[in-house]
Parts: C-alpha cells; structure tokens; sequence
C-alpha cells in the first residue's frame, strides 16, 4: 500500500491544473513536425522500420566502399560457389576457407566443398578494387575483403559467372532504391498537378480528369508495363533506360495520388478558414499554396511514402522479366533474372538473397508509411 | 436503375475504344516494326535478306500503310468479324493462338479473387472485433508479410520447396498425362490438384490489402451510434454485428473487384512466366519481345475489356448490396 503511494506520487504531483495548463499550451506552440515526430515515435514498428532504413540507405550511397570487390569482379572457374563463412582463429585472425571443386563427370555438374587447407586471410579495410565516392574521388579501400586482393570472398556465394552476390546486391541496391524515391518525385509532379486542377477548378474539367484516371487504373498494369518497355530501344544506355522505366512507372503511378489531392481539395474547398481566406481578399494562388496546399502536405508525404515501395516492387518485377534494366546494369531485379530458372535456384539458393532484400525494404517502408499515415494528422 | 446501367455501357464502350486506340500507339512506338524482327533473326543466322523481299513482307501485313489506317483496319475485323489480326511469329490466327490461354488467365484470376475474398474478409473481420488481440496482431504482420513479398518470388519459393522437399515440380497447370488429352474429368480434377499453388500465389498480395481495408472500415462502422442503440434495445450482440457493421464493412467486397481484377491479371501474368503455366502470360512476354503486334494488342484489349466489364458487374452488385449507394443510383 506505502509503497504503492510512493509511486503514483511523482505523477500526481506533476499533474497539477497549472502544469497541465502549460503542457497543453507548449502543445499548441509547438510546430507541426514536431508534433509528427511525437506521433511517430510511438509507432514501433514504424520505428523500426525507420531504423533499418537509414543503415541500407547509407549502404546503398557508399556502396564502392562497404562491397567487398566491384559489381563486375568475376572468378570464372567459382560460378555457383556456396557462402563461406568467416572463422576467427588466434593463429590467423580473421579468415575463409578457400573452394576445392570437383565435377561430376556424367552430369558436368560442379560441386564445391570448404577447403581446410587452403586460408583465405580477411580484414577490415583492405585494399581492392577502386571505385569512386559521390563521383570525383577515388578509394580502393573497402570496409572488408580478402587482404591479398583478388582472392575469392563470397559472403553470400557467387552468381553464374562467378561474381560476389554480396557486392552485387550492395551495388544494385543503388538502382533498386533510387528508382522508387526518383519515380515517386515524378509521379508527384503529375499527381500534385492533375490533382489540384481537377480538385480545385471542379466542374467539367473535373470530370474529364476523374475519367481518364479511371481508364488508367482499369488497365491491368503489368501487360501495359511490359509493353511500354518492350517499347525503350536496345540501343539506349543503362542511364537513359533508367530514367526512361522511372518514367514509364509513375505515367501509371501518379493516378492514386491525384485522386487524393483532389479528395483534399474538394473537403478543403468548403472549410471555414479557406471561406475566411477568400473574404480577406487572398488570390487563388494565395489561398491554395498558403493555406490548403500546407493543410494536406503531411498527408500527401504520407501516401507518397505508400507509393515508394510500390515501386520499388515494380521495378523488381519488370527487371526480372528481362524487360526492366538491361545488364551491365545492376538492380535487385536484375539480380533475380538470374533465379529465374528452377534448377539454378535449386542448386544455388543463395541467389534469392537480393529477394530477401526486397522484401526487407519493403516490408520497413510500409511500416514508416503506415506510421507517417498515424503521425500525418497529430491533432487527432 | 437501368439509366444507371445504360451509362455505365456507354461509358464501358467509349473506355474501350480508348484502350484499344492507346494499346495500338503502344505496339507501334518502338522504331522498326515486325521485319524488324525477321531482318535480326536472318543475320543472327547469317543470311541475308533482299529488300524486296522485305517490302514483299510489309506490304503482306499491311505495315506500309499509314499509322491510322492500320489502326482502322485491326479494330474493324475485331468489330466486325471478331478477328483479331495474324500473328506474325507464329504464323496463325491470334483468336486461335489465345484462346484457351485467356480462359485459363481468367479461370486463375477468377479463382484467385474467390481465394481472396474467402481468406480477406473472415480475417478482417476477426480482426477489427478483437483489436489489439494476439490474433489482430498475427494477421497484421502476415499481411505485411504478403503486401512486401513480390509474387515471383513466392512462386520462386514455393517451386523450390517443392523441388528440393517434395521431388515434384509444380510447374505447369497439368500433369504431362494430361497436358495434350481432351477434356474429361480426370483432366479436370488435375488442373484443380495444381491450380491451387498459383492461386495461392497470386492471391497473396490482394489478401493482404483487403485485410487492411476490411479491418479498417469495420472499426469505423463499430463505434458509430447505430452500433449502440441497437445494442440498447437488446439486440443478441452476433446478430447486432452482423446484420449492421459487418454488413457495411462488406462494401469492399464489390467496390474492390476494380482494383483488385487488374492487379490480379498482373500478378498472374507474372507468376505464369516463372511457373511456365499455359495461360496468357509467357506467350504475352514472348510477343511483347518481338513486337508481334497484334497479338500483344489483343491480348491487352482482351484482358482490358475483361477487367472493365468486371469492374461494371462490381458496381451493379454494389447497389444491390448497398441500399446507400443504390439511392444515390437512382437520384443522379
């Protein structure tokens, strides 16, 4: 019983009219992010989701230096070789043990066994292959590796050609995660644009717009998709092709948002402080960039943080049909063009990792878009 | 109400048009054309083609003539004689070479959108009655789950499981005794036996999202005033719940058929390439490949008119389902 007293105590104490009285009034003065950000802590999931984000994405822009060897690196006589896994001895340090192969010689198969005699030493921040940061500067030292450059140092295993998947999956995370933010920020433009006409303007020309977009979306996506890619010359560089499935993906994702800006603007339309606005004598633009376009923003960064990974998931799927990009290029999707067939998976199931990594992404950026769509309304 | 379905037909027609139009500028964006094709084959295989030859083969496909004029003559033979064109590539009828294939894509999507709607809706109900308990929390994380998972890699995984644990592919649609022979029972009790992976498969994303939807708009119906005065009167609270909320909630149920067909057929076309199932899928790959034009306009037309007049049957049962929805038919 005392000591049950003796702890409600503090709270009680704290919650005097007067405190009360000043916490709801640092409330009210505190600015809206804040306010999200109080909202979105709660969300654990959210949270964590955030918190896997930010180390892959940090990954993904320094790239050169947290792979082991380049993208392209290849050990043409390891394709299809199996993780190695990192061992630490007092005798060696830190060290893999190399691959014996043998072949079967009915089949032709190659099958790979740890060898024990053969040590691969690894260390932190060894010297590889060079690559470059944020484009004019150049390194080669990677934050691990084999420390006599060149040896094979498959954490993951290696692809067909004998290639560290780990490297691979690091470098393609670029594309794979640039692609979403990138094609979100185009179909924003539209969606932002398109939106605000047929929400703000209204009438006939509203009308038009809600039907064009219910022609988009009654298309089956996948069949338009292929065919538009199918559409993007061979000829075109990796860049070009880039920018050009971005495009082609959010021609077709800009639809959901722009149904949403106009849904805001419509509600908004009628509020009291937008009525308040007109009669003080603000201007159209006034009144929709000071004080509708601001009243919708967090929901708007919410759906658009929906629409990212939606994306991502796109571009994955284009790429593994052979019809999103093209090697050299490396994505995630590209990656998987090479699980393809059911009997390289079987024999080498590490190729689905960058699978795996998909579904991390997505699953975290879900998870903070659903937080976001939580924190997007705190006064609630 | 038959105002209502009148424009609603009109509307479908005029959205048809539209989509067959679009899917025609589609095909023929990419510089070249089908000889295109046939040029690269030739020197891949170390010949040479003469150019007369070449405009021998334009002129038999009628690719000389101007754009609009080989828009007009396509979807005139579809109007009028239900032709959809020749395939270049494989030298046949499209209506011949797509025709079983289009009935199983939407014999799988049908029966993937059943598959939905008999796991989604249980679930969210379930769900949104018992918020916050461990089964809510389960079936939001699954759904997560589901919504993050691409559908080739499911089907990736699940061919996998079955080949490295099960020594069986689950490939194909059919089993290799069944695959040529004409249709009887035990051909059918075999297509069932290996459709259910790919259902499975493809349903898995549209399950998720419906989970979310249903839950979410059950929670919103529950604490509405309706919910409390019939509780008031003493109404058994099963039979409360599901002739009111529940009843509301089930909106989605028709009013998602229109989002959840087309994403559906994408997922299907994309699981049937990975499990090389005999639908639309591969063949729709193959032909967007080599820019056998109307064989992949018609398919995109087929599919397109498919999901549209599937969307329109949604609505109809919508206001039958939904006495709000119907008034607002009726007035407008």
């Amino acid at each position: 019983m005392v000591q049950q007293t003796e702890a409600i105590a503090p709270d009680t104490q704290h919650e005097t009219p007067q405190e009360v009285v000043k916490s709801l009034r640092d409330h009210g003065a505190l600015p809206q992010w804040r306010l999200m950000w109080r909202q979105f802590r709660r969300h654990r999931l959210a949270l964590i989701g955030l918190i896997v984000l930010i180390p892959i994405y940090f990954m993904a822009i320094f790239a050169g230096f947290f792979a082991p060897s380049s993208a392209d690196t290849a050990h043409t006589a390891l394709p299809y070789a199996p993780p190695q896994r990192v061992h630490v001895s007092a005798e060696h340090g830190m060290f893999v043990y190399g691959y014996s192969s043998t072949r079967n010689q009915e089949t032709f198969e190659q099958t790979f066994t740890v060898d024990k005699s053969k040590i691969v030493d690894v260390g932190w921040f060894v010297r590889g292959d060079e690559y470059s940061i944020l484009g004019p500067i150049k390194s080669n030292i990677h934050l691990i590796g084999p420390t006599k450059a060149g040896e094979a140092f498959f954490l993951v295993g290696s692809d067909q050609s004998g290639r560290d998947l780990l490297s691979r999956l690091i470098h393609g995370a670029r594309v794979s995660l640039s692609i979403g933010l990138v094609g979100v920020f185009a179909s924003f433009l539209l969606g932002m644009l398109i939106g605000g006409i047929s929400g703000y303007v209204g009438g006939r020309v509203d009308n038009i717009i809600q039907r064009i977009i219910e022609f988009i979306m009654s298309v089956p996506t996948l069949p338009l998709w292929m065919a538009l890619s199918a559409a993007l010359p061979g000829s075109w560089g990796p860049l070009t092709r880039y920018f050009a499935i971005t495009v082609i993906l959010s021609l077709i994702g800009w639809t959901g948002l722009a149904r949403d800006v106009r849904g805001r603007f419509l509600s908004l339309r009628e509020e009291d402080f937008v009525m308040a606005a007109r009669l003080d004598g603000v201007g159209r633009t006034g009144i929709i960039f000071g004080h509708m376009v601001p009243s919708f923003a967090s929901h708007i960064i919410a759906s658009i943080s929906m629409a990212v990974p939606r994306m991502i998931l796109a571009e994955t799927s284009l790429s593994f049909l052979g019809l999103g990009l093209q090697p050299p290029a490396v994505s995630w999707g590209v990656l998987l063009e090479g699980a393809q067939n059911i009997r390289a998976v079987a024999t080498a199931p590490w190729l689905l990792t960058p699978g795996l990594a998909v579904v991390v992404v997505v699953l975290a950026m879900n998870f903070v878009g659903d937080g976001l769509r939580d924190a997007a309304d705190p006064y609630k | 109400m038959l105002r209502f379905v009148a424009r609603r037909l009109v509307w479908m027609v005029i959205t048809l048009a539209a989509i067959s139009f679009v899917t025609f500028v589609v095909i023929k964006l990419p510089p070249g054309d089908y000889t295109t094709t046939v040029i690269a084959n030739a020197e891949a295989r170390g010949q040479d083609i003469p150019d007369s030859q070449i405009a021998e083969l334009k002129r038999h496909y009628g690719l000389d003539k101007p754009f609009i004029v080989q828009y007009l003559t396509w979807i005139k033979g579809v109007v009028l004689h239900g032709d959809l064109g020749q395939s270049f590539a494989w030298n046949q009828s499209v209506a011949s070479l797509i025709g079983n294939r289009v009935l199983l894509s939407m014999v799988l999507s049908i029966a993937s959108l059943l598959f939905v709607w008999a796991i989604a809706f249980p679930i969210g109900i379930y769900s949104a009655l018992r918020q916050y308990s461990g089964g809510d929390y389960l079936a939001s994380f699954l759904g997560f789950i589901g919504m993050a998972v691409p559908e080739f890699m499911l089907a990736l995984v699940m061919m996998y499981i079955g080949f490295r644990y099960f020594g069986q592919s689950v490939g194909g649609l059919f089993s290799p005794e069944y695959a040529d022979a004409a249709w009887n029972l035990g051909k059918l009790l075999d297509l069932i036996s290996h459709l259910w992976v790919p259902i499975v498969v493809v349903g898995v994303a549209g399950t998720a999202g419906l989970i979310r939807i249903t839950r979410a708009n059950l929670l919103d119906e529950l604490h509405k005033p309706y919910v409390a005065t019939a509780r008031a009167k003493g109404l058994p609270e099963w039979k409360l719940l599901l002739k009111y909320p529940v009843r509301m909630s089930l909106s989605p149920f028709f009013s998602t058929v229109g989002w959840l067909l087309p994403g559906l057929i994408s997922g299907e076309t994309i699981v049937s390439v990975v499990m090389s199932l005999p639908t639309s899928g591969p063949l729709l790959l193959g032909a967007v490949k080599s820019q056998d034009m109307y064989l992949v306009g018609s398919f995109v037309l087929i599919l397109s008119t498919l999901t549209v007049i599937g969307t329109m049957l949604s609505d109809l049962a919508l206001a039958w389902w939904d006495p709000r929805i119907r008034t607002r038919f009726q007035k407008g």
